[in-house]
């Protein structure tokens, strides 16, 4: 923080007075017939004056908010000067991927939910996530984008287990540490969720592409089509690895086990943006895969998850989307711009409403979902008032595809076979907040697969701290 | 792993080739009518596969992903042995590849290995291209100290494959065919009937081949109360239990096929549900092989 100005600035009036800067984006009408992001970024004459609007707190409490603690008013300061390398550059000292992060940061829980002038009455918090989103764009579009210098080989190897952002950022911080790695990936592509599950409009796959390409320079070695667990176990990975890095994410999709869930026409959240976003269905015949011809698409759940999918089926065609979802708005988990996004494009939201069981034709195809109305009760565990059922309140939506995007779980193809990883009682493996050791020694683990579903931003940072301690274990050998 | 030590790769990473690939095809060979065997270059898949795993495979980018049974490795030269039926754009546009060409993508060994212990006398059937996944299943079958009949189903003659094979690998083997060219003329239920009045209650029987067979084999076997395993393949896409594409009802439950299968109690699988979801993209599956066709010059109309 030294290298932060340390005098408030003189022109405070002034700064309070600038209005928030708006972000240019594509029509609702006209997005929902392209895959093309949706919010289009700063221009770069915009972006110092957002960053004006920074009042150089003393006690900046922003950085707090960010799960990695970026040092957020430097950076903001540099964009004020006009000073975007400076600023991207700062970044990066502590965020590997803020192109990424800029634009799936859930910031309105984070950073900006704590931005001082955020408190203030009528007044929004300073873009953070969006000029972090700018200065990336920025720094990529000028051909600038530095590849990390990494230390003198140090002959130790280790294997990093999934390609998500736990992954990449584990990946990179050994790499730079002189450390030989090699990701070992699943499916045919690299990026986790950022390329099968976060859809194009939301997350450009180019982006992910550049940033594994970034790794690919810094001589880490991508191997896909190689699953841990099945190609070979951990056991065999610690013969030729001195470590492992476990980032395998919480891929099992979950049902609600009701009756006729298993009709045609009824995906997984995971299934349907899949097969979209991976294998390009909305390409489809140019592209090989494909997906369900929809008319009219429910989409069971509230989260992020569940905005995507809604919004892909739109992209896709379909005249009809609702969204199915058990609590209220207020209780809807999902970033509040998604939902706002999502209801510009047209998604009706069954609020208070709970799918029971489905209805198909004599081919097996899903025709109907049959719902019950819920009202909010006491509060649960959560917090969150819990939705109980009103009685007699059933009713028969009309549909023709279902996805179900209620929460996904732990894959256990990898502890199945590696019994002497601990793992919770839902099947997350236990590791150490602060380093990521699992109870194998050698054996260390990150992201979603320890925390559950979470985000990019947890996964990054527990992608980052297992790798300083990967860092110490190979240095000392102690565990 | 295996490949930067069998490739003599050195341990400093530099210098290692960004990705694995290198699916090159190293044999193929026609075995009947739109029925070939590909022997591909996996060194990690053969290293580590056994009976009635499968893999992924995609041909190339922007191709689908397709499940096929690992038919026979040889783990010394880094080998699978696919064997594939032309049913639609992606088998027929691996068919089109040459020896020597790569395939984009293939990933496994995937699945649950057969369950291999000693029953007693075991009767596999394979049904069309369903015998070349029974092989290996007979080999360690066989190899486990059972007495193992093999049933082989075809259509018609020139669709028989693989009967040399399974004539080295099973005690006894039984030909059937829809229109009796060759073999019994008959259904391979009709066979395991007539095994079962000559020579009694199997202790295990095994049926791979179109669910529709497998189901009837099921009902064939059930009145005898005869242990019946199916190797069941509805769609699937990533293959590692993360899409639930794949799911089929079981004893009532909802299973993954890649991941708590491909194989299960036959008398507990809803066929026709899995029947009916295998259906499910028909249209555009004809779509897609008809342009594709066409753009070949081949007539698109196809039967
Ligand atoms: C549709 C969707 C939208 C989301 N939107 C947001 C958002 O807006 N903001 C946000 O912050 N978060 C969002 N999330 C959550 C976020 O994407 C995840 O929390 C994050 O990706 C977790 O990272 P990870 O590295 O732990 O795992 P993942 O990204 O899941 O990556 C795990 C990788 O490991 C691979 N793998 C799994 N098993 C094996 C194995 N046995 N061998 C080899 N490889 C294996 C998988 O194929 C995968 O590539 C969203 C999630 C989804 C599904
Ligand atoms: C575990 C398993 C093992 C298999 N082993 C073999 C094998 O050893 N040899 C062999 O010839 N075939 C095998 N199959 C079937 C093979 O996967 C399909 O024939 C192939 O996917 C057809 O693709 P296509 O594009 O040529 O035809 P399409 O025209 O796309 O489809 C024809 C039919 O194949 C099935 N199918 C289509 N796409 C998929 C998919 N992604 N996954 C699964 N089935 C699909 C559908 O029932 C469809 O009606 C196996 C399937 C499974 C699930
Ligand atoms: S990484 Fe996320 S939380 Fe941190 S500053 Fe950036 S947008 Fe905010
Ligand atoms: S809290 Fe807001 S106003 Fe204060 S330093 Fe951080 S970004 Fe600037
Ligand atoms: S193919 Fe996706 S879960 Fe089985």
């Amino acid at each position: 923080m030294s290298e932060r100005d340390p005098d408030a600035p003189k022109d405070l009036k002034q700064r309070y007075k600038t209005a928030k800067q708006k972000m240019p984006e594509q029509e609702a009408l006209e997005r929902i017939r392209n895959f093309h992001e949706v919010p289009l970024g700063f221009p770069t004459e915009v972006a110092p004056t957002e960053a004006y609007r920074c009042i150089w707190c003393k006690d900046p409490t922003c950085v707090g908010g960010c799960p990695v603690g970026i040092d957020i008013p430097a950076f903001v300061h540099l964009v004020e000067k006009g000073d975007f390398l400076g600023a991207i550059r700062k970044i990066k000292e502590t965020n590997v991927l803020p192109a990424i992060c800029g634009r799936v940061c859930p910031q309105e829980d984070q950073c900006e939910k704590v931005c001082k002038i955020g408190q203030k009455k009528g007044m929004g918090p300073v873009s953070i996530g969006r000029l972090e989103r700018f200065l990336a764009d920025w720094e990529r579009s000028q051909g600038l984008v530095e590849i990390p210098e990494c230390a003198p080989p140090t002959g130790k190897k280790v294997a990093v287990v999934g390609s998500g952002p736990a992954g990449l950022t584990c990946a990179c911080d050994l790499a730079r540490r002189g450390h030989c790695v090699t990701i070992l990936e699943a499916l045919h592509k690299p990026g986790g969720v950022l390329v099968y599950g976060i859809p194009e409009f939301r997350l450009p796959k180019s982006i992910v592409q550049a940033e594994v390409e970034v790794l690919r320079r810094m001589g880490v070695e991508i191997r896909c089509n190689f699953v841990v667990g099945l190609t070979a176990t951990v056991d065999d990975l610690l013969k030729e690895y001195d470590a492992v890095f476990l980032g395998v994410g919480a891929g099992l999709p979950y049902f609600m086990d009701i009756p006729g869930e298993n009709l045609c026409g009824i995906y997984s959240a995971n299934e349907y943006l899949t097969r979209v976003n991976l294998m390009r269905a909305y390409d489809f015949p140019d592209a090989d895969t494909p997906s369900a011809r929809s008319r009219k698409v429910a989409v069971v759940g509230g989260g992020n998850v569940a905005m995507d999918s809604a919004r892909t089926a739109l992209r896709l065609g379909a005249d009809e989307v609702s969204l199915i979802y058990r609590r209220s708005k207020v209780e809807l988990p999902a970033r509040h711009e998604e939902v706002e996004r999502a209801e510009e494009e047209g998604v009706v939201f069954r609020l208070l409403e709970n799918p029971v069981r489905y209805v198909g034709d004599d081919d097996g195809r899903v025709t109907a979902v049959e719902c019950l109305k819920m009202e909010l009760g006491e509060p649960d565990a959560s917090g969150r008032r819990r939705p109980v059922p009103v009685k007699g309140s059933e009713h028969l939506i009309e549909v023709d595809t279902v996805v179900v995007a209620i929460g996904n779980g732990p894959n256990p193809l990898v502890t199945r076979v590696t019994p002497e990883i601990e793992t919770r009682k839902g099947g997350n493996i236990v590791a150490k907040e602060t380093d990521g050791r699992t109870s194998k020694r050698g054996v260390f683990a990150g992201g979603d697969i320890v925390t559950g579903a979470a985000t990019v931003i947890l996964a990054m940072g527990a992608g980052r701290s297992a790798a300083a301690s990967i860092h110490e274990y190979l240095q000392t050998g102690t565990w | 792993m295996g490949t930067s030590t069998t490739e003599g790769r050195s341990p400093s990473c530099a210098d290692l080739p960004a990705t694995s690939g290198g699916f090159t095809i190293v044999e193929k060979q026609e075995l009947a009518p739109k029925v070939t065997r590909y022997v591909v270059r996996a060194p990690d898949v053969a290293r580590t596969r056994r009976a009635g795993q499968f893999v992924i495979v995609r041909v190339r980018d922007g191709g689908e992903r397709i499940p096929l049974t690992i038919a026979d490795a040889d783990a010394a030269k880094g080998t699978i042995t696919l064997v594939v039926q032309e049913v639609g754009k992606t088998t027929a546009w691996m068919a089109s590849l040459e020896q020597g060409e790569a395939l984009a993508d293939v990933v496994g060994p995937l699945g649950r290995p057969t369950h291999i212990e000693k029953w007693g006398t075991v009767v596999c059937i394979g049904g069309g291209i369903g015998i070349a996944p029974s092989h290996p299943i007979v080999q360690a079958m066989r190899a486990a100290g059972n007495r193992v009949v093999a049933i082989l189903g075809a259509r018609t003659k020139d669709l028989l494959i693989m009967e040399d094979e399974m004539r080295r690998a099973a005690d006894e083997v039984l030909v059937c065919t829809d229109d009796g060219s060759y073999g019994r003329k008959a259904l391979v239920t009709g066979v395991l009937e007539t095994f079962v009045a000559e020579h009694g209650k199997p202790d295990l029987v095994v049926a791979i081949g179109p669910p529709i067979m497998m189901k009837f084999v099921c009902k064939t076997t059930a009145p005898h109360s005869i242990p019946t395993v199916v190797s069941l393949n509805p769609v699937m896409v990533d293959g590692t239990g993360m899409c639930g594409g794949c799911r089929v009802t079981v004893g009532g439950k909802t299973k993954f096929v890649c991941v708590d299968g491909p194989e299960f109690d036959g008398h507990s699988v809803d066929f026709d549900e899995m029947m009916r979801r295998s259906r499910f993209y028909a249209a555009q599956e004809k779509e897609s092989f008809d342009r594709w066709r066409k753009a070949r010059g081949e007539d698109g109309g196809g039967p």
